[in-house]
């Protein structure tokens, strides 16, 4: 189990707590999306992960080395072109010069864009860039990779390749996700499993799992989705005054 | 599969589908909620097409003539109405001397070798006060804009050392120094150094935290952040640093040799300006400002600006810019 999360909690000052009791287990290879609506502790929960924030209370285990990470933007570096930023990834990793050029190839290729390696961020489109952030994630040669809503700011024709992308991917690298998202659709196109995660404190108040079938059958995967919709909305309904 | 006769229904993925082998007649609508693409292929060329599509076309720089021609008929304007106040005759021809005076003055200083000398020795002068302020400055910078105690305890310092006329010094180090050269160079020093460093560090201020974020996840150490993330990413600021740096070492610079004049220090760009005040000779005077005015601008146009603004063409700062 690469990640394991008991009992996790997390209060920031003397406010009230973010995460309160949050229990999940995550296998190896697995594509989770972690839904919730706002304020529901979504990213708290992911920078935990990463390792970047403690929690206050219970325990989690994780990989020793640490999570790769990919943000809601792209944020590539703009002194740096495509390729470059890729190559600092795998510097920082202490990969040695040549091996960084032919790795940082390889893995604009896998994200389709061998051949805008040499342009700069501010050229690239926000899908583009979001996939240049993908390969440089994964430059990181980290079995798990956080996603915090990377596709939350592209137009729709987009976000739609590249779902199928992500997932192309996700199957050619094998590697274990946690996609955060706060859109149902989205979760229910990615995951393999779907938490949805109560709001004020974020708590995993209930999961789906989603087959094979849902992949290749909008009928089915509408159904879900709706099932899940409803769900969310009680939890936020809840917070009604 | 491939005979389903409605042509609104798509096929069903035949390479991702684990279950191909089911004989399920049921027809398959994609939405956005299942897989769009039919395969490896096809994504890439959906993809490739749609960059195509929402990248700009690359537009081809041109030379600009208004560039050049704007700055230049400006100048010739000024030069006209400095002429034509001059014509007026409002004030004595030796204090107020006409363009083509010093004009004339130019050419006598030029034919005595002082314009060459004296240019030579200031620019001299300041490009290496200048050099190795930066080298001073670009560390101290660093370590104060990354160390909160180093920062919180010698900031304000910083910036009141900026705002302190570094003129303020010439007294001072003709005291330590006697009329060398150090004099010189420690005047310039205290002018430069401050401003870069101030430059430096509110160029780090205003780097995006996102870029820090990275930094951390992609696993940096506090050297490689320093170098890999925050130099190159408030290298904009620096360079407004460096900018303001040079304008000052150069003040300074001037303000240093037009009161510390003798001793072992050359003869340089403020040395002409105070003997043509000795002389009262009012054209040196205007042709000793002119020639300070020109490295100023000259050294702002061919080191500065292309740099600025192959930075921020880089970056994609410029479009919209009136640069």
């Amino acid at each position: 189990m690469p990640v394991v999360l008991e009992h996790l909690g997390k209060r920031f000052g003397d406010g009230a707590p973010v995460l309160d009791d949050v229990n999940a287990n995550i296998g190896r290879g697995e594509f989770v999306a972690l839904l919730g609506a706002s304020g529901c502790g979504k990213s708290t929960l992911l920078n935990i992960i990463a390792g970047l924030e403690a929690p206050t209370s219970g325990a989690l285990e994780v990989p020793s080395d640490g999570a790769a990470f990919m943000f809601q933007d792209a944020a590539l570096f703009p002194w740096l072109t495509a390729r470059e930023n890729i190559e600092l990834a795998l510097k920082l990793r202490g990969v040695g010069k040549a091996e960084r050029r032919a790795k940082a190839q390889e893995l604009l290729e896998l994200v389709h864009l061998g051949a805008a390696g040499d342009k700069r961020p501010h050229e690239l489109s926000g899908g583009m860039r979001q996939r240049v952030s993908l390969a440089r994630s994964l430059a990181q040669d980290r079995q798990l990779l956080l996603m915090d809503e990377p596709f939350a700011a592209l137009d729709a024709i987009t976000r739609d390749l590249l779902h199928d992308e992500l997932e192309r991917i996700w199957k050619e690298t094998g590697r274990t996700i946690v996609f955060v998202t706060h859109n149902v659709r989205e979760a229910v196109r990615l995951g393999q499993r779907v938490l949805l995660l109560s709001s004020r404190p974020g708590r995993v108040v209930q999961e789906w799992a989603v087959t094979e079938e849902h992949r290749t059958d909008a009928g089915l995967a509408g159904q879900l989705t709706g099932v899940i919709t409803a769900r969310l909305r009680e939890e936020i309904r809840r917070h009604a005054k | 599969m491939p005979s389903n006769p409605t042509p609104v229904v798509e096929e069903k993925p035949v390479a991702e589908s684990v279950e191909t082998g089911s004989a399920e007649p049921r027809e398959h609508v994609h939405a956005a909620l299942t897989r769009t693409s039919t395969g490896n292929e096809d994504l890439r060329e959906l993809e490739s097409g749609l960059d195509s599509l929402q990248s700009d076309t690359v537009r081809k720089h041109r030379i600009d003539w208004t560039r050049i021609l704007l700055p230049i008929a400006a100048l010739v304007v000024l030069v006209l109405i400095w002429q034509f106040y001059v014509s007026l005759g409002l004030k004595r021809r030796d204090q107020v001397p006409g363009p083509l005076d010093v004009l004339n003055q130019m050419g006598v200083l030029w034919g005595e070798g002082k314009v060459q000398e004296s240019v030579w020795t200031s620019l001299q002068r300041g490009i290496v006060g200048f050099v190795i302020s930066v080298a001073i400055a670009t560390p101290v910078g660093l370590l104060l804009a990354q160390v909160a105690p180093l920062r919180r305890a010698f900031g304000p310092l910083i910036s009141g050392l900026q705002v302190l006329p570094s003129v303020a010094w010439v007294p001072a180090a003709i005291i330590w120094f006697g009329l060398t050269d150090a004099t010189v160079y420690f005047v310039v020093f205290m002018g430069a150094i401050p401003s870069i460093i101030n430059g430096l560090i509110s160029g780090v201020d205003q780097i995006p935290p996102q870029y820090r974020r990275v930094g951390t996840v992609l696993g940096a150490s506090r050297l490689q952040m320093a170098l890999q993330v925050i130099l190159p990413a408030a290298l904009p600021g620096y360079l407004g640093g460096l900018k303001q740096g040079w304008a000052f070492s150069w003040r300074s610079l001037m303000a240093a040799e037009i009161i510390a004049v003798g001793g072992t220090i050359g003869f340089g760009l403020g040395s002409l300006l105070d003997q043509g005040r000795q002389l009262s000779d009012m054209a040196v005077v205007m042709a000793a400002i002119l020639l300070i005015l020109a490295v100023g601008i000259l050294i702002e146009l061919l080191v500065f600006g292309p740099i600025e603004k192959r930075l921020l063409r880089r970056r994609g700062l410029l479009a919209g810019s009136t640069r």
